[in-house]
C-alpha cells in the first residue's frame, strides 16, 4: 500500500509539472527542456566568442545567453531515424519544426517587435512636403527620443526608488522593491512597472490610487497624432514626465483615433460606451489628483490601451504581441480582421496549440478504463484494491481554465462522443482546391473560408483574396502547388503593389507558429517579389527589415545566409538614402536586441553597396553625442562589417579604424569594449596584413590594458592578442613582452571568459615570429602549467579546446620535448577527462612535430603513461585516447619495438573484455599500428594477432565486427598475402558468410578486405568460391553508402581478372533484368569495369548479343554498359568502334527516349576517346543518325545528344559540324533557328579560332560587304 | 529558351553563351552574323602570327602595318547597318 501511495505521489508530481508546463504555454514562455532550447552561439560567432554576453547585458540576464548548447546529433542522423508511423510524431523526440521552439528567450525577442506602418518615401514625393498623415523620418526619430527618454526616466525612477529603499531599514518586505529595479523589463510587464513608478513618483499622492488610474490618464493626445503605431503603443504607458500633455485638451476628433472600441473590426468612435468620458479624463488627471474610477472595467480601458490597433476579441496577454496588432492599423481596415476568425470564435494560435497539446498529453495519459485493464492483466494473479483514502483524483486547472469540453472530464470511463475536442483537428474543407489550412492559419487566411460571390468583390477585395490564395499556396500547397503560385506573385507584384503585398506577407512572418520550411518559403516570396517592385518597395524598408534581422541571427546558418540576401537585395532596391533613414531610428533603439539585429543588418547593407557608401554616416554614428547606444550600435557595425566581409574591408580598413579609435577612451564601458572588440574583428580580418592602420590604436590599447579591469581588459587584451600576429618580427616581440606581464597577472583570474581571451592571446603571441623559444620558456610556461594545466581546465569543452590549440602552439615553438615533459605524467592523473585532454595534446604536439626530441627516458614515461590511459579509460567516445596511441606509436617508429609486446599483450586482453566498445579500441588499435609492427620486422607477432582477429569473427556486435575485420585487412595489407596467418584460403572462406551482413560498417570493411585479397591474392582461393562470392556482391550493390557500391564494382573487377571474365559476366548481364534501378545501373557499371580490366573483346561479344533481348531493361542496360566502358576504355575504343556501330545505329533509331539518349552518351564518350585516329568515317555515319535529335525536348535527351555534338566537334573537327549548322540557322521557323542557334553557340564558343577557315562565302549586299578577300591570297 | 531549360544545365550554357560577343540567336539578320564573322576573321588573323606574316608578303606590308589595318577594319567591318526597313 504505501508503495502505491508514493506511486500516486510521484504521478501527481509529474503531472503538477506537466501542467505548469501546460499553464506556462498560455504565455508563450516555452518549456525549455521540453523543446530543448538549445543555444548554439558558440557555433554562430565564433571569432567573438567574449562579447556575446555582455553585450546583452544591458537588457537582459546573461544566464539565458551563457546556457551552453546540448549535446545533440546532427541533423541528418536524427532525420534518418526511422519512425513508426503517424502516431509517434506528435511528441516523442521529434525535432521541433517549429521556429520559436528552439529560440531562446533572447531570439524569441523579436516577436516583441512591431512591424511599423509605412513609411514616407521621400524621393517619390519630389519637392512636396510631405502629407501630414504620413510618417516622416522626423516623425520617427521624434518618437524615439521620446521613448528613449521614457525609458531613461523609468530606469531614474527605479533607481531612485531602489536607493530609498535601501536607505530604510530593511525590516519590510523586499518583493515589492525588487521588482522594478530591473532597469529594463520586458515590454509587457511595463504596464504594471510604469504605473508603480508612477505612484511612487507622486510621493505626495495617496496610496489608494488604483490601479487603473494611470491607464485612464493615458496618453497625450498630441502623441496619438503623431504616431499611428499600434503596438508601440500599446505597451507605452505614458510616463508623468512627458511636458505639455496635460495642457492639451483633447478634440472629440482625434479622440476617434485614440479611441477603438473592442468590437471587432470596426474603429468607430461612435460604439464607444457612453460613460467613457474620454475628453474629461485627462483633465481631469491632470490638474491634480486623479481620483481614482473604480466603476470603470477592465475592458474599457484594455483596449484603448491598445491603441487603434484592431482589437482581438478576447485577447489575452500572450496574444497582445501576436501578429494580431496588425501593422496596418488604420490605414488598412480590411487587414486580417478578427472578425474572420468568427469561424472559430476568438482564438490565438497559442491556444489552438495549447489545445492541441493538451489533447495530445491527454490521449496518452488518460486514465486506463477498468475493461482495458482487464483485456491487459492475466486474470489472475492481480488483485483490485481500493484505492487509498488519501487519494484525491487529479483536476487540471489549466484545462478548466479553457473551459473546453475536454474528452474525458471523468477519468473512469469514456464515452465516444463527449470526444469532441476532436474537432478541432478536422478544419472546414477548404474551398477551390485550396490547400489545408492549419488552425492558427485562420487569422490571416479565414477570409477565404467566407464562401462569397468573388464578383460581388470590389476590385481591390478581390485583389487581397488572389494575394492570400496565393500566399496560402505557397505556405501550405503541394510543391506544384507552391511553384505556380510563387510564379504568379512574382509575375503579378507590381499589379498588385507593394502595400497589399507586404501588409499579407510580413504579419504571416511574425506568426508565432511558424516553421522552418514556412519561412524559408516566405522570405522567398519577399525575396522574389522585391526584385521585380524595385524602388516600389521603400516605404515598407523598415517592416521588412523587421521580420528578416531575426534570421540574422538565428542559429541555422541557411537562414542567417538568406537574411544576408533578402538585405542585400533590399537595400539595392531601396538605395542607401532609404536604408540609412529606415534603420537610424533604431541604432539607438532601447532595447539591445533591436540594436544588435540593426548592426548586423547594417553590416550587410555595406557589404552591398560598398563601405565607402556607408563610411560618413557611420562616422557620424560613432561620434554621436547624444547617446552612447548610437556610438555603440556604430562601432559594432564596424565589428559586423569586419566578420562579414573578411579580408575586403582590407582597402577601407585605416578609415574603419579611425572611425572607432575614439571609442577606446568612452566614457562609457561598454562603448569601451565593443570599440576592442571591433578592433580585434577588423584585426582578424585584415591579418596578416594592415598593421600600419593600427598605428594609432596601439597607444590607448597599451595604456588600457594597465587601467582597465574585468570585461574591458578581457576585450583590449583580445584586440592586442589579434593585432600582434600582424607586426614584424621584432615591435611583435616587444610587444608581447609588454602584454606577457598582464597575460600572466590574469593568468590567475577566476573569470571563465578572461581565461579563454588569456589562453587566445597567448596563443596568438607565441605564434609570431619575433617571440623566441627561450623567452617562451623562462617566462611563460612555468605559470602557463601552474595556472591552465589543471582537472578544472578539462570539464569545460571550450576551455578544454583552447587549452589544447594554445599548448600545441607553443609547442611549436618550444618543442616537444618541453611540453610533453611537463604534462606527461600527468597521463596517470586519476581524472579522465583531464587524462583525455593530457592524451589529446600529446597527440597534436606529436603529430606536429615527430618524436625525434623526445629521449630514451621521456619514451619509456610517455609509453607507459598511454598505456595505463588507455587502459584505465571508461568511455571514449571521440577517440581520443585512440587516436593519441596511434599518433605517439607511429611517430615512435621503430624505437616501440621494445614495447610491442606488452602493447599487443594488451592488446589481446582487451579483445577478450566483456565489452563491446573495448573489443572495437583494440581491434581499431591494430589497425592503427600496423604499420609500425612491420617496421620492427614484428611479422610473427603481427601473424598471430591475425589468428587471434580471425577467431573472433564469430562477433556479434556489427560496429566491433566491422572493426575486426579493418583489423585484418590493415595487417593483411602490410604482411602480405603469403605470409599471411591465417592463410587466405582459410579466411576468405569465412568471409563469404559476412558480406550477407548488412551493418554498413561490416559491410565496407568486408568489401575492403576481400576486394583485397581479390586484386592481390585471388590465385590462393578456387575460382568457385570467388563465384560464390560474386552472387553475394550483387546484393551488395543495393548498398546505401557509395563507397561500398564503388568497392564492389571494384572487387567484381579483381574477380573478373582472376576468374576470367565469362561467369563473372553472365552474372551480371542476368542481373540487367532486375527492377531496381540502382542495381541495374551499378551493374552496367561493373561490367565496363569488367570490360576494363578483361580488355573489351572479352566482353563486348556477350554484351552485344545481350540486347537482342526483347526487353528496354536489359537494352538500356548494355547501352549504359557500353557508353561506361567506352569512357573508361578511352583510346582502346578505336578497335571496337565499328563492331559496335550496328548496334548504336538501331539504339539511336529506337523509339524509346532512353534508348537514344544513352546511345548519344556511348557516342559522346566513343567519339571523344578516338579522337584524331582516323575513325572518322563511322563517327560521321553516327552524327548522321544523332542529328535528327537535336529537336528533343526531354531534358536528359537533349542534354545528352548535345553533348554527343560537342564530341563529334572534338573528333571531326568544328568545321563539319558548323556545315550541319548551315542549314537551319536562317530556317524560316524560330523554333528550327533557336535549336540551331543554341548548337552554333556552343561550336562557337568551343572552336572560334577553328571556325574562321569554315564560314560560309557571304554574298555582298548593296552597301555592305560581306566577302573576306584576305582568304583569297596566294603568293 | 523553353521551360525544361529554366532549370537545368543548358540554363546556365545560355548564360556563358551570352557571355560571347559573337555569339548569335534567333532573331540574328544577315549583317549582323556576318559583322561577328568578319570580326572573327580579323581577330584570328592577328592572333596567328604566320597567317599575318603571310599576308604581309602577299600585299607587301609590313606584318605591322598589317595588323594595323585589320584592327582598323573591325571598327565597320561590313560597312554602315542597312535601315531597318519595317520595325
Amino acid at each position: 500500500m504505501a508503495s502505491i501511495d508514493a506511486e500516486i505521489g510521484r504521478t501527481q508530481e509529474e503531472r503538477k509539472k506537466m501542467e505548469q508546463q501546460l499553464a506556462s504555454l498560455t504565455s508563450v514562455t516555452y518549456d525549455v527542456d521540453l523543446y530543448g532550447g538549445e543555444n548554439r552561439f558558440e557555433g554562430y560567432e565564433r571569432s567573438i566568442p567574449v562579447n556575446e554576453d555582455e553585450e546583452n547585458q544591458d537588457s537582459m540576464d546573461s544566464e539565458v545567453a551563457r546556457r551552453l548548447a546540448s549535446f545533440t546529433a546532427p541533423k541528418s542522423v536524427l532525420k534518418d531515424i526511422p519512425r513508426g508511423g503517424e502516431e509517434d510524431d506528435g511528441m516523442g523526440f521529434k525535432k521541433p519544426l517549429r521556429i520559436i521552439d528552439r529560440e531562446d528567450d533572447y531570439r524569441k525577442r523579436r516577436l516583441n517587435r512591431v512591424i511599423s506602418p509605412d513609411r514616407n518615401d521621400a524621393f517619390a514625393m519630389g519637392d512636396k512636403t510631405p502629407d501630414v498623415s504620413v510618417r516622416t523620418y522626423a516623425d520617427i526619430m521624434r518618437e524615439e527620443a521620446l521613448k528613449r527618454e521614457k525609458e531613461e526616466t523609468l530606469r531614474a525612477i527605479a533607481k531612485k526608488k531602489k536607493e530609498e529603499e535601501e536607505s530604510k531599514a530593511s525590516e519590510r518586505e523586499r518583493d515589492a522593491g525588487s521588482a522594478p529595479v530591473q532597469p529594463t523589463q520586458k515590454r509587457r510587464n511595463r504596464w504594471d512597472q510604469s504605473q508603480e513608478s508612477d505612484t511612487s513618483s507622486k510621493k505626495a499622492k495617496t496610496a489608494s490610487a488604483s490601479d487603473w488610474d494611470m491607464p485612464d490618464s493615458t496618453p497625450g493626445i498630441g502623441r496619438w497624432d503623431a504616431t499611428p503605431t499600434p503596438g508601440r503603443v500599446a505597451d507605452a504607458t505614458p510616463s508623468v514626465s512627458r511636458r505639455n500633455r496635460w495642457d492639451e485638451t483633447p478634440t472629440p476628433g482625434r479622440l476617434a483615433d485614440s479611441d477603438a472600441t473592442p468590437a471587432a473590426g470596426g474603429a468607430t468612435p461612435g460604439a464607444t460606451p457612453a460613460g467613457m468620458t474620454w475628453d474629461a479624463t485627462p483633465k481631469l488627471a491632470g490638474l491634480a489628483t486623479p481620483t481614482p474610477k473604480r466603476q470603470r472595467s477592465r475592458w474599457d480601458e484594455t483596449p484603448a490601451s491598445m491603441g487603434s490597433a484592431t482589437p482581438l476579441p478576447g485577447a489575452t496577454p500572450a496574444a497582445a504581441y501576436t501578429p494580431g496588432v496588425t501593422p496596418v492599423g488604420g490605414i488598412d481596415l480590411a487587414t486580417p480582421t478578427p472578425g474572420a476568425i468568427n469561424l472559430r470564435g476568438s482564438i490565438t494560435p497559442e491556444q489552438y496549440n495549447l489545445l492541441r497539446w493538451e489533447k495530445d498529453i491527454e490521449e496518452r495519459n488518460r486514465p486506463l478504463t477498468d475493461e482495458e485493464l482487464d483485456a491487459m492483466f492475466p486474470q489472475e494473479g492481480y488483485k483490485i484494491l481500493e484505492p487509498p483514502a488519501s487519494y484525491v483524483p487529479i483536476r487540471t486547472p489549466a484545462r478548466k481554465l479553457l473551459a473546453t469540453p475536454t474528452p474525458l472530464g471523468t477519468p473512469l470511463y469514456a464515452i465516444p462522443e463527449e470526444n469532441r475536442g476532436q474537432q478541432f483537428d478536422v478544419p472546414k474543407e477548404a474551398p477551390g482546391g485550396l490547400p489545408f489550412m492549419k488552425p492558427e492559419d485562420y487569422q490571416y487566411f479565414g477570409a477565404l473560408l467566407n464562401e462569397e460571390d468573388e464578383e460581388e468583390l470590389s476590385p481591390e477585395e478581390q485583389k487581397e483574396r488572389k494575394i492570400m490564395k496565393l500566399l496560402l499556396k505557397v505556405k501550405n500547397g503541394t510543391p506544384p502547388q507552391r511553384k505556380t503560385a510563387l510564379r504568379q506573385l512574382t509575375d503579378k507584384a507590381r499589379e498588385f503593389g507593394a502595400g497589399p503585398l507586404f501588409n499579407r506577407i510580413l504579419p504571416l512572418l511574425m506568426q508565432p507558429t511558424l516553421e522552418d520550411q514556412e519561412r524559408h518559403l516566405l522570405v522567398k516570396v519577399i525575396d522574389r517579389v522585391l526584385y521585380k517592385l524595385d524602388e516600389l518597395v521603400r516605404p515598407f524598408v523598415h517592416k521588412i527589415l523587421v521580420v528578416i534581422e531575426p534570421l540574422l541571427i538565428d542559429e541555422d546558418y541557411y537562414a542567417r545566409v538568406e537574411g544576408r540576401e533578402i538585405i542585400s537585395n533590399l537595400s539595392k532596391a531601396a538605395g542607401l538614402a532609404t536604408m540609412i533613414a529606415a534603420m537610424r531610428p533604431d541604432i539607438d533603439n532601447i532595447d539591445e536586441y533591436v540594436r544588435n539585429t540593426t548592426a548586423r543588418a547594417f553590416s550587410v547593407v555595406a557589404s552591398a553597396l560598398g563601405i565607402p557608401a556607408l563610411l560618413p554616416f557611420l562616422k557620424a554614428v560613432c561620434q554621436s553625442k547624444k547617446s552612447w547606444q548610437a556610438r555603440h550600435t556604430g562601432i559594432k557595425i564596424v565589428q559586423q562589417i569586419a566578420i562579414l566581409i573578411g579580408c575586403a574591408v582590407l582597402p577601407h580598413l585605416r578609415s574603419l579604424v579611425e572611425i572607432i579609435e575614439h571609442g577606446l577612451n568612452d566614457e562609457n564601458q561598454k562603448v569601451r569594449t565593443i570599440t576592442a572588440l571591433s578592433l580585434a574583428a577588423l584585426a582578424e580580418a585584415a591579418a596578416p596584413y594592415g598593421i600600419e592602420s593600427f598605428d594609432s590604436v596601439l597607444k590607448p590599447l597599451w595604456k588600457g590594458i594597465r587601467s582597465h579591469r574585468g570585461k574591458v581588459l578581457a576585450a583590449f587584451l583580445k584586440a592586442i592578442g589579434f593585432i600582434i600576429p600582424l607586426m614584424d618580427a621584432i615591435y611583435a616581440s616587444y610587444y608581447t613582452k609588454e602584454v606577457m606581464f598582464i597575460l600572466i597577472r590574469e593568468f590567475q583570474s577566476p573569470d571563465e571568459e578572461m581565461k579563454k581571451i588569456v589562453l587566445k592571446v597567448v596563443k596568438q603571441c607565441v605564434s609570431t615570429e619575433g617571440v623566441e623559444a627561450d623567452y617562451i620558456r623562462s617566462d611563460i610556461l612555468p605559470e602557463f602549467f601552474r595556472n591552465f594545466w589543471v582537472r578544472r581546465m578539462a570539464l569545460d569543452r571550450r576551455n578544454y579546446r583552447q587549452l589544447v590549440d594554445t599548448t600545441v602552439e607553443i609547442a611549436n615553438k618550444v618543442g616537444v620535448a618541453d611540453i610533453v615533459g611537463r604534462i606527461v605524467e600527468d597521463l596517470k592523473d586519476e581524472s579522465e577527462p583531464y587524462r583525455r585532454m593530457v592524451m589529446e595534446t600529446i597527440e597534436k604536439v606529436v603529430a606536429n612535430l615527430g618524436a625525434s626530441d623526445i629521449d630514451a627516458r621521456l619514451e619509456e614515461l610517455l609509453i607507459d603513461g598511454i598505456l595505463y590511459a588507455f587502459q584505465e579509460q571508461t568511455s571514449d567516445d571521440a577517440n581520443v585516447m585512440l587516436n593519441g596511441f596511434g599518433a605517439v606509436v607511429n611517430a615512435l617508429g621503430q624505437r616501440v619495438k621494445p614495447y610491442l609486446p606488452q602493447i599487443c599483450g594488451t592488446i589481446k586482453w582487451r579483445l577478450n573484455n566483456k565489452s563491446a566498445k573495448v573489443r572495437q579500441q583494440a581491434a581499431d588499435l591494430i589497425s592503427r599500428i600496423a604499420v609500425v609492427m612491420k617496421q620492427c620486422q614484428e611479422e610473427q607477432l603481427m601473424g598471430h594477432l591475425g589468428v587471434v582477429l580471425y577467431e573472433y569473427l564469430g562477433e556479434e556486435y556489427p560496429e566491433v565486427l566491422g572493426s575486426i575485420l579493418g583489423a585484418l585487412k590493415a595487417i593483411v595489407n602490410v604482411i602480405g598475402m603469403t605470409k599471411m596467418t591465417p592463410p587466405i584460403k582459410d579466411l576468405l572462406p569465412r568471409l563469404t558468410p559476412i558480406l550477407k551482413n548488412r551493418h554498413e560498417k561490416v559491410q565496407e570493411n568486408c568489401i575492403d578486405l576481400v576486394g583485397r585479397i581479390a586484386d592481390r591474392g585471388a590465385e590462393f582461393v578456387p575460382a568457385r568460391e570467388w563465384m560464390r562470392i560474386c552472387f553475394e556482391l550483387l546484393e551488395m550493390l543495393k548498398a546505401h553508402k557509395k563507397g561500398i557500391r564503388r568497392a564492389t564494382v571494384n572487387t567484381f573487377g579483381y574477380i573478373a581478372k582472376a576468374i576470367g571474365p565469362q561467369d563473372v559476366l553472365a552474372t551480371l548481364l542476368n542481373n540487367l533484368k532486375v527492377q531496381e534501378r540502382q542495381n541495374r545501373v551499378c551493374t552496367t557499371v561493373a561490367i565496363a569495369i569488367v570490360a576494363e580490366t578483361c580488355s573489351p573483346f572479352t566482353v563486348l561479344p556477350a554484351l552485344m548479343n545481350e540486347y537482342r533481348v526483347p526487353e528496354l531493361n536489359v537494352q538500356n542496360g548494355v547501352l549504359k554498359s557500353l557508353s561506361f566502358l567506352f569512357e573508361y576504355i578511352g583510346e582502346m575504343g578505336k578497335d571496337y568502334i565499328y563492331a559496335v556501330t550496328p548496334l548504336l545505329e538501331d539504339a539511336l533509331m529506337d523509339r524509346d527516349l532512353v534508348h537514344r539518349q544513352t546511345a548519344a552518351s556511348a557516342v559522346k564518350h566513343m567519339a571523344l576517346g578516338v579522337a584524331g585516329l582516323g575513325c572518322e568515317d563511322a563517327l560521321v555515319h553516327l552524327l548522321n543518325y544523332v542529328w535528327p535529335n537535336i529537336f528533343e525536348t526531354s531534358p536528359h535527351v537533349i542534354n545528352a545528344v548535345m553533348e554527343a555534338i560537342e564530341g563529334m566537334r572534338v573528333a571531326l573537327g568544328a568545321a563539319v559540324i558548323l556545315n550541319y549548322c548551315l542549314q537551319g540557322l536562317f530556317h524560316p521557323a524560330r523554333k528550327v533557328r533557336e535549336v540551331y542557334w543554341k548548337i552554333y553557340n556552343s561550336l562557337y564558343i568551343g572552336s572560334q579560332d577553328a571556325l574562321v577557315a569554315a564560314y560560309p562565302t557571304l554574298e555582298d549586299e548593296a552597301s555592305n560587304i560581306f566577302s573576306r578577300p584576305e582568304l583569297m591570297m596566294f603568293v | 529558351m523553353q521551360a525544361s531549360d529554366r532549370f537545368n544545365i543548358n540554363s546556365q550554357l545560355e548564360h556563358l553563351q551570352a557571355k560571347y560577343v559573337g555569339t548569335g540567336h534567333a532573331d540574328l539578320n544577315r549583317f549582323e552574323w556576318a559583322v561577328n564573322i568578319q570580326r572573327d576573321s580579323y581577330a584570328s588573323y592577328i592572333g596567328h602570327y604566320p597567317i599575318l606574316a603571310y599576308f604581309a608578303i602577299a600585299e607587301n606590308e609590313s606584318i605591322g602595318r598589317e595588323r594595323y589595318n585589320f584592327m582598323q577594319k573591325m571598327l565597320l567591318p561590313c560597312g554602315l547597318p542597312p535601315e531597318r526597313e519595317e520595325d
